[in-house]
């Protein structure tokens, strides 16, 4: 058993089933990683490409390793010193890697729809890494992957995702996810930084942060961009972190043994103190390994139970 | 060539005409209607069935020449034009160059003519460069043969000198086709503001981006009693705004396109950049709106907006896509579906949306009866047919409607007494390079 479609482009479109089969999958692969040799032949033969139009650590490399302790060949095209450069356009630089014969490719866009686009115009996989404000279906994997392995499950659990929601990519694959295991998700920031049309979406929405953190069994901290008080969207970083940062003191709000997520990177002192970020309920680190276990976890489903 | 178009239903919103009549076209000219016509030279055309209509003007297209070959060119549009079912179209001043100078416009003007199947009627800019600074040369351009002026793709930020140009163009009686937008509030904006975008990660343009244009423009209307034209109406707030303009008696006319009466943002969803236009295909309540105001009358023209681009234009991240629809050949067939077919609207007053409408803004010529040029747009009501754009004469393949089934089609295109188009196939044109 795999996952249905050719591409993983969404939350969307997986089944409740699936999302179980890949976070069981996941628990296998993190055994890997924890091993002192981190190997298996699993994609021996298979070509995997990340191909990133956004600067990124973590994903990228997430995605570099888990093919890499699968024994796939993995190449790393980062934009800036690609024929992207001279002009090319997605759907090209998409059919040339394809000539070249890669089963897989892993796209990172800052524009909402470009891994669809990748998708259309490839026979080879597409797992989206992220576009723009619109999808970031790893990362969602890999927080409930790491909610699961700490709190047993998701029905029942109040998940408050606080920050900038307007432009979040993971604040939107994680309510997608999170509502198909049966949790309930709060949106919190802001109304500069919340979107319109939340009220047709099955989130519960507030400004005031306490109302969020009362009682959350999971407080998902999102990263701040300074670009967004520059576009005016609040006046200062300063008055931000005053309003909507995670502090010690805040956090007794939540349930006692609330997990602290944030997809990183981190502002310390910003939208979560460092006294939060190292505390025993901050599991930010634990996210980075098990994110590397949920693509592995992915890439085995995709590439390597085919033909099954 | 001497024409009897026979038995077709004659329908002319100009002279409130609706009856089975003959129409005798001789020398480019509607030498006589009536019935029982005949004539020993004429080729006699059985229309039973068909409805016969002043030819149709589509008062908003982008023929793209010169400057954008790629996407269009006047030959290629005029084709398009006439395989719609329209005998003349308005062609926006946004080339490369701009027409904000008399030889853009003499360039028009001459290859329309020599392509010899639409008339083209050229729009010049508001400003020099649509820049939205200084207003145009806008007596040259008049002298050049405009019909209107326009910096349609881009709002006039400026109050002052959309006050201007307003004012000025009175001395020649030009109305002042105002693209609505605040752009402000559409920075790096792709698709409507609302439930869609939200779920799709792009960034919204909210209703409010037009409708603050439209409530500035109207004001600055009744300031100085100008000719206002509201270019693709899209909400219902800018609805309301024209009402209540109406009621003000203040001068401001409107239309609608096809895909603003039709489609909603959920079309957005796959992120097909052929759905990206501006203003952006907006939520059902104003697809609704504006649907409603074409049917009571509020907005008195359709128009297509079309917009051509090339493939490579289109297929590319949705959010690097440039705006537009290719509407020449589907305008006809979308809107009787939607408004004659679907709507209840009655032929008389949905032909007056293509023609007395659009020729009361523009000062052009529209009717039929003898003396007049036989420029002449027949429709089959009852025909029904699937969009190809494949099988588009526009170079712009970029339509949302591929696929989608109509009912409605022009089958016949007459101008000056030329038949250029029928069941589908465009007659003539002279070939030109590009």
């Amino acid at each position: 058993m795999g996952l249905k479609a050719k591409d993983l482009l969404t939350m969307e479109q997986l089944t409740p089933e699936e999302i179980e089969l890949i976070l069981h999958t996941a628990k296998e692969m993190k055994f890997i990683i924890k091993r002192d040799i981190k190997k298996v032949p699993t994609l021996r033969g298979k070509t995997f490409i990340t191909l990133f139009y956004e600067p990124s650590t973590r994903t990228r490399t997430s995605f570099e390793l888990a093919g890499k302790y699968m024994s796939a060949d993995v190449v790393n095209i980062s934009t800036a010193v690609s024929s992207v450069t001279k002009g090319e356009s997605l759907k090209d630089t998409g059919l040339t890697l394809e000539m070249m014969g890669c089963d897989i490719v892993v796209i990172r866009h800052s524009m909402a729809g470009a891994p669809q686009l990748l998708a259309q115009n490839l026979k080879a996989r597409v797992i989206n890494g992220g576009d723009g404000f619109h999808a970031h279906p790893t990362q969602a994997l890999l927080d409930m992957y790491t909610i699961k392995e700490k709190l047993g499950g998701f029905r029942g659990l109040k998940v408050a995702i606080i920050g900038d929601i307007l432009h979040s990519r993971v604040a939107r694959s994680n309510l997608q996810g999170l509502k198909k295991m049966g949790a309930e998700v709060w949106f919190c920031g802001p109304p500069t930084l919340l979107p319109k049309g939340l009220e047709q979406m099955d989130v519960k929405v507030t400004t005031n942060m306490e109302e969020a953190l009362r009682g959350a069994h999971v407080v998902m901290m999102l990263r701040i961009q300074l670009e967004r008080q520059k576009a005016g969207l609040f006046p200062s970083i300063r008055e931000y972190s005053q309003l909507y940062g995670l502090n010690k003191e805040r956090l007794k709000l939540a349930d006692k043994d609330a997990l602290v997520l944030h997809p990183g990177p981190i502002n310390r002192g910003v939208e979560i103190a460092a006294e939060v970020a190292d505390s025993v309920q901050s599991v930010i680190n634990e996210q980075v390994t098990n994110g590397v276990a949920v693509r592995m976890a992915l890439l085995y489903l995709m590439l390597g139970t085919k033909g099954e | 060539m001497e024409y009897i178009l026979q038995n077709g239903l004659v329908i002319d919103p100009q002279n409130n005409l609706e009856k089975e009549l003959d129409i005798h076209i001789r020398d480019g000219v509607i030498a006589e209607v009536g019935t029982g016509l005949s004539s020993p030279q004429a080729r006699v055309l059985d229309l039973r069935g068909r409805i016969v209509a002043p030819g149709f003007i589509d008062m908003h297209v982008h023929l793209r020449e010169p400057g954008g070959e790629a996407h269009e060119t006047i030959l290629t549009g005029c084709r398009a034009a006439v395989a719609g079912g329209f005998t003349a179209v308005a062609d926006m001043p946004n080339t490369k160059p701009c027409a904000d100078n008399e030889g853009v416009v003499e360039l028009v003007l001459a290859r329309s003519r020599a392509v010899g199947l639409a008339r083209v009627y050229p729009i010049g800019t508001i400003s020099k460069g649509q820049k939205g600074e200084e207003i145009s040369e806008i007596g040259n351009l008049f002298n050049a043969g405009i019909v209107a002026i326009s910096d349609d793709g881009k709002p006039v930020v400026n109050s002052e000198v959309m006050r201007h140009a307003l004012k000025y163009a009175q001395i020649f009686n030009l109305p002042v086709i105002s693209h609505c937008e605040d752009p402000y509030l559409t920075e790096n904006a792709q698709m409507h503001e609302g439930y869609w975008s939200t779920q799709l990660g792009l960034k919204g343009i909210p209703a409010e981006a037009e409708e603050i244009m439209v409530a500035r423009d109207i004001l600055l209307a009744k300031l100085t009693g100008g000719r206002l034209h509201l270019a693709h109406v899209s909400t219902r707030g800018s609805v309301e705004l024209l009402r209540f303009a109406r009621q003000q008696g203040i001068q401001v006319t409107a239309e609608a396109t096809p895909h603003h009466i039709l489609l909603t943002d959920a079309e957005v969803a796959g992120y097909n950049t052929s759905t990206k236009v501006n203003p952006p295909l907006r939520s059902e309540e104003d697809v609704q709106a504006v649907r409603e105001a074409v049917l009571d009358g509020t907005i008195t023209c359709l128009a297509s907006d079309h917009a051509p681009w090339s493939q490579e234009e289109k297929e590319q991240e949705y959010a690097k896509a440039p705006n537009g629809i290719s509407g020449l050949e589907t305008a006809v067939p979308v809107c009787w579906d939607t408004l004659v077919v679907k709507g209840g609207m009655k032929p008389q007053d949905f032909i007056a949306r293509f023609t007395a409408g659009p020729a009361r803004v523009l000062n052009l010529t529209t009717g039929i009866s003898p003396g007049l040029p036989a420029d002449l747009t027949v429709i089959d009501p009852q025909l029904v047919k699937k969009v190809e754009v494949s099988k588009f004469y526009s170079k712009g393949k970029n339509s949302p409607l591929d696929g989608r089934v109509f009912q409605g089609w022009p089958v016949l295109t007459v101008v000056q007494g030329k038949i250029v188009m029928q069941d589908g196939m465009v007659i003539g044109g002279r070939e030109q390079d590009a």
